[in-house]
């Protein structure tokens, strides 16, 4: 069982030259298909008049599914060591940068600014190391916090699925994995070494973790990879298949588009906040129930606009290096005042109080507490 | 009007309310004291189980506890066994054991799982929840959960959030036929005609939530819905009119008969 045979009969065509009428179809129609979907994101359904026509439409059903209410977590970055070279990330075996991994008493000296903040629910990132970001390392960071915190997920390698299974017991809820790109090509030209080299093994993380028992899983592409609608497609496709080969999980999609890192690297593509708006949009319309999370990466006038149009989850006041939030593990790298160096530059630069702040002025409740250890037991 | 009796425990109102997807925890409570409720439910997992009086999970502090009778609910629980402990969990933390059991393991519909379900209510029941289990329209499993001991059956009118209205028509009239315990029609209840027709029907409650907390009014929202709950209610203590086929007109053309 894998996505990747479907992956191949995606509608692509569609997505690239739609007509006005099949989008308009598109439009009209109450359940939407991946082919719909494709017809939605086309160039065809970016003029003024249908985009506003999405958000509309995109707007309504947000409310009815998931109300005035945003769901707020924080990443925590544990390590930045990684054993792949990625020419897009700033954690790339190549990037001659400041590596750090927290120790577990430095987690949790993070963790307690982080619930001070107000979070309670926690997506703990890594690079991908065998030796430094171990399972054995991952369970013990969510035994550690499980006591304290409701909700806790990982972004982190793929594993296996009885590792996955140990991080399960040890009380984490939900795993994140974004397969990057979804044009194998692409993917091969972009991850030149490292275990993130196999494609397949990737694309199987989220059935694998679904099968270890975590219930809430994230997918995402990486946008400026590849051209952005096909990309899409494979990614509203492989949502359609998790919603029917994993149901009892509550699937979330992101759309990340690159910011820049250490490496100086240039997105081959440029997605412009017009295509990303239209994305959100025509994911929502395709699936009213799936969740959308939009991080820091965004810029804050953007992150406002795009949140009544999809957006469920979001990070706010992140910092995306280890440490980042306390200044712990400064002092394994050597001289005073020097941190680990970050993933990416945050666009959006508030804190998560001024976020909340913002949101219910806005006419949105900011949800810090949405879910309970108690279901993780 | 006659009362609505639960577990013994009597209510002037019919209608319950849902505290999920407010804008915030002060229009919400208006929002509540203007649909005129008595049994209001809240989802544990968005409360504070902890003990710690977390201000960052403070949905609690917006029911007062003078006004409503509190109804948690084990949303986000896909199994007994999780139902059960996020139950037992909730019961010290809210000092209440009346509970709304819903099981969904499935987070895009929202659909209950009949055989969790069974399974919890009986554990629950034994440690003494009173419990009130969500339920698809399903008039064997509403016998089975009253045979069991529940103190309702809250059977769906259609996915809970779609504003469907009551797209199980047939099915819930034959459980309102046949239940010994007091029918709940809960979910999918998108406009206050829908709770109107529920009450005709002859349920004797409705749960509403999704279409208050978001409509652009809720405050407003909320008391055109406890006035289609009453008129429902009265419409059918009183009894509605056959419907026939064809018109009959309101001054009988042999009426003439009838005079002296």
């Amino acid at each position: 069982m894998s996505y990747a045979a479907e992956m191949t009969s995606c509608p692509v065509a569609l997505a690239k030259g739609a007509t006005v009428a099949e989008v308009g179809a598109s439009l009209g129609r109450k359940r939407r298909s991946l082919e719909d979907f494709a017809a939605l994101i086309s160039p065809a359904a970016a003029s003024p008049w249908c985009l506003e026509e999405m958000a509309r439409q995109a707007h309504e059903l947000t409310l009815k599914h998931f109300g005035r209410v945003i769901r707020l977590f924080a990443p925590l970055y544990l390590s930045n060591e990684c054993v792949n070279v990625c020419r897009y990330c700033g954690f790339s075996r190549d990037n001659p940068i400041q590596r750090v991994t927290l120790s577990l008493d430095q987690v949790l000296a993070e963790t307690r600014y982080l619930r001070s903040e107000g979070f309670r629910h926690i997506l703990l990132v890594a690079g991908e190391h065998p030796r430094f970001i171990s399972p054995e390392y991952l369970r013990e960071c969510v035994a550690r916090l499980h006591p304290d915190w409701p909700s806790i997920s990982l972004e982190v390698g793929p594993l296996e699925t009885a590792e996955y299974e140990g991080i399960v017991r040890a009380g984490a809820e939900g795993l994140v994995i974004y397969q990057e790109t979804y044009d194998r090509e692409i993917y091969a030209s972009m991850h030149s070494r490292g275990p993130k080299k196999d494609f397949d093994w990737r694309l199987e993380t989220v059935e694998r973790a679904y099968a270890a028992g975590l219930k809430r899983l994230g997918i995402g592409a990486l946008l400026g990879l590849a051209p952005w609608r096909m990309e899409a497609v494979a990614l509203a496709g492989h949502v359609g298949y998790l919603l029917r080969h994993c149901w009892k999980a509550q699937i979330t999609v992101s759309i990340p588009r690159l910011r820049p890192s250490a490496g100086q690297f240039e997105p081959p593509v440029k997605v412009g906040e017009r295509d990303l708006t239209q994305l959100i949009c025509a994911l929502r319309l395709t699936f009213p129930e799936v969740g959308i999370v939009l991080s820091t990466r965004e810029r804050a006038g953007l992150r406002d606009g795009l949140l009544r149009l999809g957006i469920t989850m979001m990070s706010a006041g992140s910092h995306t290096e280890p440490g980042g939030y306390t200044g712990q593990g400064a002092t394994v790298i050597g001289s005073e005042g020097e941190h680990a160096t970050e993933q990416f530059e945050i666009a959006d630069a508030r804190s998560s109080s001024e976020v909340a702040t913002v949101l219910a002025g806005m006419g949105y409740e900011p949800v810090w507490k949405d879910w309970d250890g108690v279901l993780n037991d | 009007m006659s009362n609505l009796c639960i577990a013994g425990r009597e209510f002037q109102s019919r209608l319950i309310m849902g505290t999920g997807k407010f804008a915030s925890g002060e229009l919400m409570a208006t929002a509540l004291a203007a649909s005129g409720c008595e049994m209001v439910t809240v989802a544990l997992r968005r409360a504070d189980l902890s003990g710690k009086q977390d201000r960052f999970a403070t949905i609690l502090n917006f029911v007062d506890p003078s006004k409503y009778l509190l109804l948690p609910n084990t949303s986000g629980a896909r199994t007994a066994e999780e139902a059960c402990r996020l139950a037992r969990l909730g019961r010290e933390a809210t000092q209440s054991s009346w509970l709304k059991l819903e099981i969904h393991p499935d987070p895009r519909y929202l659909l209950p799982d009949a055989v969790e379900t069974l399974k919890a209510a009986e554990t629950l029941l034994k440690e003494g929840f009173t419990v009130l289990p969500y339920i698809h329209a399903d008039p064997v499993m509403a016998k089975r959960l009253e045979d069991a001991g529940c103190a309702t059956v809250m059977p769906l009118g259609s996915p809970i959030g779609s504003a469907r209205g009551i797209e199980t028509r047939a099915s819930i009239e034959i459980i309102i036929e046949q239940a010994t315990v007091p029918v709940v029609v809960d979910a999918g209840l998108g406009a206050p005609s829908h709770a109107a027709e529920a009450m005709e029907m002859g349920a004797d409650a409705v749960l509403v939530n999704t279409a208050v907390a978001v409509a652009a009014d809720p405050v407003r929202m909320a008391a055109a819905f406890k006035a289609a709950v009453d008129a429902g209610r009265a419409a059918y203590e009183i009894g509605l009119a056959p419907k026939r086929r064809e018109a009959e007109a309101t001054s009988p053309l042999t009426g003439f008969l009838n005079e002296k």
